[in-house]
């Protein structure tokens, strides 16, 4: 992979590189214009993600978390001096992202990944800075305050949580200049674990919510999948080969960011906003440094068994068996689309049969999926949206508990089964039926 | 109310209006779409298992136009009262976003060559006296070769699944020994041919016959066309015609076009427009917008552009210019006016072969657009010398999925019972082991077969319903007999245990009961001369320039093939000479 902004360095000695290489810069195709560049900055950070609310105007805010204390809002970052950030200086900016402190001192909840962006760098940071000032239009909205109870409301604490597991500003840069193979592999270290944030969703975290890894270089527990968020599980994104991306190419990972589709699988839940608010606006070069980064992460799970896939359940089905447990379930309501066989008709219909989702020791995204269904948007590059419909309106909990356990247990994924009770428990945190949403995908 | 000005209002939101809407919007222009209907999504209206409630879906006319709003009036022959069409039955034409695209089967034919200048061939094979009196023969004024392009643009975008004859001169498959010459392949490999077409394919070669797989909008394998728009894969359930297809893989302006279109910041579309007229200037030789009803309001609104696309259904773009003046009304008494000449139609019979019940048909499988075909009864393919009529049919087994209410009220056929126990078991047994073969041919244009306005019925808008006058000539009636009588070999080779030849009957006038085909034409035709013809070889306006009539009102007879596909090449035609010559010197581009 080549990178334009290194080529001088050819003819420099390859510490000369590795050094020029840890000196990442956003770089909007051909674009010296620093609201131009953090623009591409705020998409390589999924900054609308959350700053966003659907149908409202850009980076006003007011979005909800919701909590188990209560709920916190994502503030208006509009350059509106009252209401938004319009009167905070470029430190005072830097500070708040970076490191999670307001102008006034009090702390964000890290819902706000600092501890990622505490990497950004200098200059993207002041090309966001000049963006978020001079590329937004402020809106005079107040950011709704946060509905935690005292004490819990109490901010102090974070400081001490943040002193305790975010890093400091310093050493995360120096963490970013650590040597890499090559000047790809550092750029796109730096957009996965720094404004990409992919870690805030697919690193495990501790119990004091902090994650546990924030960089490759802290070991094989970071993006080795997450906890689940709004009733997905985030998957690895190491080398794990049964429940990782073990078996996807560079241009697989290209693909679903790009389009949140690829011949291996289709994005779903929270992973869909961010790739169309984030990742389908970066450049091909971008996608594919981040992609190269990706897999030269070791599996967190060595020694768990490859994938292979096995013929015997659509061998039976073809054969007119559907006695499997689930079968005739997914004869009458999957195998239209995902076939008898498990492979699907990617990118429009993914496969099942050795789908990481799918192999994860938690059957909760698969439950979600199949009870709420999925909408697949449509992006810059794939215009085309694609709706699963929602088997909870027709399925019983024992029924879906039957078809995700064929679909868990066939074609060589040999996952463990799932209960009545698990589908039923998981019926509580079930996302909305997909054609709840609004605006309904139109293709 | 004056809603402002667009570069291009386009009326309709099908296949026409959706290619035209895409075409204008790449060269700069500045698009609004105005559609009547609702918009559609399959992520709505292909939400399975809800999708293929039949009863909610053909029957019920779930995507079909609401006739208690606006109809058709339909008399057989000048002097009769024409009344109004109240229930959808011998055609079907569509409302909403996708119009018939959304709810059509997916055949997608290119045109036979000959039938462009079927006047002159006609005339060149069998003299002048071979035209029947009152028959209205003419040329479309453009060729093959210069629509090939735009036929084989439009196969990219649409996903058709086929296989070629000839690719640039050269062998290259077992497609249509008829069908003209290919720049390219088709974008997808043929569907596969269901067993009663295998059967029929089988039986028509031994008999002599060119069997071919139909070109079908049906995606053969996943897709993804020029826009970057994407299918999936067709399975078989047989729920195209009257639905929208579910696994994305029929072709529709909302797959195929729309996604690209809808990200385009150029684009608006408007739902619940009811386009009320084209405002013309006072000399009336240029268009200065449309009103149209907000439907949800039931407000007038005016919006102004420099360019009018009227690409709404084939027989609406007739009304829409008759309503609003453009061109003049044809009268068949005088023989004056073009607007409304040329009316046509397509003759369609279905005969019935029964199989031994060792071989299952199984007629709930099926696409729509796929199935095995001959052409060798179809256009000039044949000789019509001894003969004596015009025209011909493809014939085919278009096995396109028989849904169980539709195959129960059609009944089991020949002489069975039309209730109780034998009903039941003769319905068994044609569902599990009879085919169709259709004969699914042209109409002739006649002097006194017609579009007007209705001088008794207005519609829900309080402007005059549009008037058909039509019925069977005895040239069709004829053709259609005499190709009917060339499936009877094919029924023996083939095995049938019974068969049952369905035709025209001398004499036989239309009957709007029955359905027949939703494949209207004409009424807008185009050509090279302004005293036969409503719009010139670009399907410009004769008479008011910056208003295009996209659609198959601009066929001057019923074609054979399904329109389609001739619909789609035609505005992919239309909207290349609007960018590349119109745009820069706007004008008429034919000179009367």
């Amino acid at each position: 992979m080549k990178h334009r902004a290194f080529r001088p360095a050819t003819i420099l000695g390859t510490a000369a590189l590795l050094l020029l290489a840890h000196l990442p810069q956003a770089h909007a195709e051909g674009s010296d214009n620093p609201v131009a560049r953090g623009h591409y900055v705020a998409d390589a950070s999924d900054c609308s993600a959350c700053h966003t609310v659907k149908g409202g105007p850009p980076f006003a805010g007011g979005m909800a978390f919701k909590l188990p204390m209560g709920s916190i809002y994502s503030s208006n970052i509009t350059p509106d001096p009252t209401h938004g950030i319009g009167a905070w200086s470029e430190a005072e900016f830097a500070r708040a992202v970076r490191e999670g402190v307001r102008r006034d001192g009090t702390s964000l909840y890290p819902a706000m990944p600092f501890p990622s962006y505490a990497r950004i760098s200098d200059s993207d940071m002041h090309a966001l800075y000049v963006y978020f000032m001079k590329g937004v239009q402020p809106v005079a909205r107040a950011t709704p305050a946060a509905d935690i109870p005292w004490p819990l409301s109490m901010r102090w604490p974070m400081s001490v949580w943040k002193t305790v597991f975010a890093p400091a500003v310093q050493s995360a840069q120096q963490d970013v200049n650590r040597p890499f193979p090559d000047p790809a592999i550092a750029r796109g270290a730096y957009l996965v674990e720094g404004p990409g944030h992919c870690g805030a969703c697919h690193s495990p975290r501790g119990l004091a919510l902090q994650e546990k890894a924030l960089s490759g270089s802290a070991g094989t527990l970071f993006l080795s999948g997450g906890a689940p968020i709004d009733g997905f599980v985030p998957t690895s994104l190491r080398q794990d080969r049964r429940t990782g991306l073990a078996s996807w190419s560079e241009d697989d990972i290209v693909a679903f960011l790009s389009t949140g589709r690829n011949r291996k699988g289709e994005s779903f839940g929270g992973m869909t906003n961010a790739i169309v608010h984030g990742t389908q606006h970066l450049t091909p070069e971008d996608l594919h440094a981040m992609a190269r980064y990706l897999l030269t992460l070791g599996p967190s799970h060595p020694a768990a068994p490859a994938w292979h896939y096995d013929p015997a359940a659509a061998a039976e089905l073809q054969r007119g068996d559907a006695t499997a447990r689930g079968a005739r379930l997914y004869v009458d309501h999957c195998a239209a689309c995902h076939r008898t066989d498990g492979k699907g008709y990617a990118p429009v219909f993914p496969p099942l049969a050795g789908n990481p989702v799918i192999m994860s020791d938690q059957p909760d995204s698969l439950v979600h999926v199949v009870q709420s269904g999925a909408a697949l948007p449509g992006t810059a590059r794939a215009p085309s949206a694609f709706v699963m419909p929602a088997y909870g309106r027709m399925l019983s909990p024992q029924q879906i508990a039957d078809v995700v356990t064929f679909i868990r247990a066939a074609w060589g994924n040999n996952a463990p089964p799932v209960d009545a009770a698990t589908v039923a428990e998981l019926q509580k945190s079930a996302p909305p039926p997909v054609l709840d949403g609004k605006p309904v995908p139109l293709n | 109310m004056n809603a402002g000005k667009t570069d291009a209002i386009i009326i309709g939101a099908g296949w026409a209006g959706a290619i035209l809407a895409k075409e204008l919007t790449e060269a700069g222009l500045s698009v609004t779409v105005l559609e009547r209907g609702d918009d559609r999504a399959t992520a709505v209206e292909g939400d399975y298992p809800g999708s293929i409630d039949e009863l909610r879906g053909a029957i019920r006319h779930r995507l079909f136009q609401n006739l208690s709003q606006t109809t058709v009036t339909i008399r057989n022959t000048i002097g009769q009262v024409a009344v109004p069409y109240r229930r959808l039955a011998a055609f079907l034409p569509g409302e909403g976003v996708g119009g018939a695209g959304l709810h059509w089967s997916g055949v997608h034919f290119r045109v036979a060559p000959d039938d462009l200048a079927l006047r002159s061939n006609v005339i060149a094979r069998y003299g002048r006296n071979f035209i029947p009196e009152g028959m209205n023969l003419q040329d479309y004024d453009v060729t093959y070769e210069e629509l090939e392009p735009f036929f084989d643009k439009a196969e990219k975008v649409f996903g058709t699944s086929g296989e070629p004859h000839t690719i640039k001169g050269k062998i290259a498959g077992k497609g249509n020994t008829f069908a003209p010459d290919r720049s390219d392949a088709f974008p997808l490999p043929a569907m596969k041919d269901v067993y009663s077409a295998s059967l029929f394919k089988t039986a028509a070669a031994n008999v002599g016959y060119h069997p071919y797989s139909l070109p079908a909008a049906n995606a053969s394998a996943p897709y993804t066309n020029p826009y970057g728009a994407q299918m999936g894969p067709c399975n078989f359930c047989g729920y195209c015609s009257g639905y929208d297809c579910y696994m994305y893989s029929k072709a529709s302006p909302n797959v195929n076009i729309l996604p690209a279109l809808r990200q385009d910041p150029k684009f608006t579309l408007i739902t619940k427009a009811h386009v009320l007229k084209v405002n013309l200037d006072s000399d009336r030789k240029k268009a200065t917008g449309v009103t149209y009803l907000d439907l949800r309001t039931n407000r007038q609104v005016s919006l102004d552009a420099d360019l009018v696309i009227i690409s709404a259904f084939q027989f609406h773009n007739v009304h829409l210019m008759l309503l609003s003046g453009i061109g003049r009304p044809y009268d068949p008494i005088a023989n004056t006016g073009t607007v409304g000449r040329n009316f046509v139609y397509q003759t369609i019979t279905t005969s019935r072969a029964w199989l031994p019940s060792t071989h299952y048909t199984n007629l709930f499988v099926g696409a729509g657009g796929a199935g095995v075909a001959i052409d060798d009864f179809n256009s000039m393919n044949f000789d019509h010398g001894p003969l004596g009529f015009v025209g011909g049919s493809p014939v085919w087994v278009n096995q396109a999925g028989a849904k169980p209410i539709a195959a129960a009220i059609g009944g089991p056929g020949g002489k069975a019972p039309t209730w109780g126990e034998g009903y039941k078991d003769a319905m068994v047994e044609t569902y599990r082991h009879s085919l169709t073969i259709d004969a699914h041919g042209s109409n002739m244009a006649y002097r006194d077969v017609y579009l007007d306005l209705d001088p008794t019925y207005t519609d829900a808008y309080a402007q005059p319903l549009l008037r058909m006058t039509f019925t069977w000539k005895d040239n069709d009636i004829r053709m259609n007999q005499y190709v009917v009588s060339r499936i009877e070999p094919i029924m023996k080779e083939m095995g049938a245990t019974r068969y049952s030849l369905a035709k025209l009957e001398t004499g036989e006038l239309f009957d709007t009961r029955r359905y027949q085909t939703t494949h209207l034409g004409g009424g807008a035709v185009m050509g090279a001369d302004p005293k036969t013809s409503a719009v010139n070889r670009y399907l410009q306006s004769w008479d008011v320039p910056n208003v295009f009539v996209i659609g198959a009102s601009a066929f001057p007879q019923g074609m054979g093939y399904n329109p389609t596909g001739m619909v789609a090449a035609l505005a992919y035609w239309s909207a290349y000479h609007i960018r590349t010559i119109y745009l820069k010197n706007p004008g008429p581009m034919v000179q009367a």
